[in-house]
């Protein structure tokens, strides 16, 4: 049983660490497959990166339903800081969540379990935060799309490794769709729902 | 009794991380609406609390913030939102289009080409570009559901049938990404182009009517128009009057009572620039015609 003293912290500044983060994931999500940083001092629950942690302290409130994989939540560190620092309500069905974070991203959940938002409301939709193993090295992805000037080059070791072809759901559904950040320490790439695979590398 | 003291950029975390939340959804669905929950600001519906709101939830302490009222630095509302920021988040300003990393704007794009390190920041009065053929938000959210724009085309149908050519001047719809109909906010359709394509990221804020929506970096984005009937831009036919600028947007200035007037720039900085390097223009007042300027 985790103590409110033991539980790790939070930003070391919330206003700022918020708001740099926030710049991170944002210009992230407008250059797809661009590798961001966040330099926010953040404390971190077992099992939880650097990045992601800053992400949920940045975007996640009482308004926002989280959803937490097995991995998340073998312990209950994970939903007890988010509870402590961010008041966000912990959900069992991905298919109401604002966000999902998923530690372990080899065991990720058909994406039609989440929420792809209506024709109507494209934007209630679910934000994968999926932590993954590099965003440096491994197989190259080259992408196209929106934020993209011409083709963009990631490599990364992302665990399951039909991810892409996964989300090639987006091309049919768009609006609708599922946009993806993918962390690792404190790095951060975003897949937008417009992001589409021209060809992968190995 | 103590001075007010208020949280960095004005607006309180909660609002702020709404404000963000809206803003990577805008991201990535471009030129799709996302509704927010709106908050009254220190000044009225009318004066850019869309874009204020928009810009107090990027803006950080490194910014240098630019703030533009069309085109031009020196204004009420665009002096009155940078002392605003100045004060509420000690921000750097400045005047300089090319050394700004966010600009708020009212009704301009800048003429200098934006870079990749910069956001744009658009004040929008009515976000809706159907509103005024579809007044119910029940079915404009339809129709942009299915992509239904059939009746934009008959509006732009209806200006060549009564005037021979599109007469719409500004707020001129534009496609986004090929999907999304979208109103740029009442900037003159001259500046149009400068939308597709950019290198910098361009955020929509919408106070009164609680919507914020975006357009990538990168993304195409079509003036709507007909094979028959192409898009064109204008300009008033006359070079600027301070800086001989013969190709950026024109402001009329009435001299005298008796029918004289001046074109100068609207971009104060690119006209100030100009003429820093040396140009000069005639300083008189010159006929005023239109032409097609493509």
């Amino acid at each position: 049983m985790t103590t409110i003293a033991e539980m790790p912290a939070g930003f070391a500044d919330k206003v700022l660490s918020a708001q740099s983060t926030f710049r991170s994931v944002m210009d992230a999500m407008a250059r797809p497959g661009s590798v961001q940083r966040v330099a926010a001092d953040v404390g971190t629950p077992a099992g939880m990166m650097r990045g992601a942690a800053a992400i949920a302290l940045t975007l996640f409130d009482h308004d926002t339903p989280i959803w937490l994989d097995g991995a998340m939540s073998t312990t209950p560190d994970v939903a007890r800081w988010l509870k402590f620092h961010a008041s966000a309500p912990v959900v069992a069905d991905p298919s109401i969540a604002s966000f999902a974070l998923i530690g372990d991203a080899a065991n990720l959940p058909a994406l039609e379990r989440f929420a792809f938002g209506s024709g109507e409301y494209p934007d209630r939709s679910t934000t994968l935060i999926l932590q993954v193993d590099s965003l440096t090295q491994g197989p190259a992805f080259e992408l196209k799309g929106p934020g993209i000037d011409g083709r963009a080059v990631l490599q990364a070791m992302i665990k399951p490794r039909d991810l892409f072809q996964r989300l090639s759901i987006n091309e049919g559904l768009f609006p609708r769709g599922i946009d993806v950040v993918l962390v690792h320490d404190d790095s951060i790439v975003a897949i937008p729902r417009t992001t589409r695979l021209i060809a992968s590398g190995v | 009794m103590n001075a007010p003291t208020y949280n960095f950029a004005y607006l309180d975390e909660q609002t702020k991380r709404m404000i963000r939340r809206a803003i990577l959804k805008a991201i990535a669905i471009p030129g799709y609406q996302v509704p927010f929950a709106s908050r009254e600001m220190p000044m009225p519906y009318g004066w850019g609390t869309g874009g204020v709101q928009v810009t107090a939830a990027i803006l950080g302490p490194d910014d240098v913030l630019k703030v533009i009222d069309q085109g031009s630095d020196d204004t009420t509302n665009a002096i009155s939102i940078r002392k605003f920021f100045g004060k509420t988040a000690g921000v750097a300003t400045t005047t300089s289009t090319t050394d700004a990393t966010v600009i708020q704007t009212r009704h301009r794009i800048p003429e200098a080409s934006l870079h990749a390190g910069q956001v744009l920041v658009y004040q929008v009065p009515i976000p809706e570009p159907l509103r005024f053929l579809e007044p119910r938000e029940t079915e404009t959210r339809r129709m942009h559901a299915l992509a239904e724009y059939g009746l934009m085309h008959v509006k732009l149908y209806e200006d060549i049938a009564r005037f021979g050519h599109i007469a719409t001047a500004y707020a001129y719809p534009v496609k986004v990404n090929a999907r999304y109909v979208m109103d740029p906010s009442p900037t003159p359709k001259f500046d149009n182009p400068k939308m597709d394509n950019c290198a910098a990221l361009q955020l929509f804020g919408a106070g009164r009517e609680k919507r914020i929506y975006a357009i990538p970096p990168y993304t195409t984005v079509v003036s709507l128009d007909f094979e028959d009937h192409p898009f064109t831009r204008y300009r008033f036919n006359a070079p600027c009057a301070l800086c001989g600028a013969d190709d950026s947007y024109l402001d009329e200035i009435v001299t005298d009572d008796k029918g004289g007037r001046m074109f100068v720039c609207s971009d104060t900085d690119f006209c100030e620039q100009r003429q820093a390097a040396g140009h000069h223009g005639t300083e008189s007042a010159a006929p005023h015609k239109e032409k097609a300027h493509v």
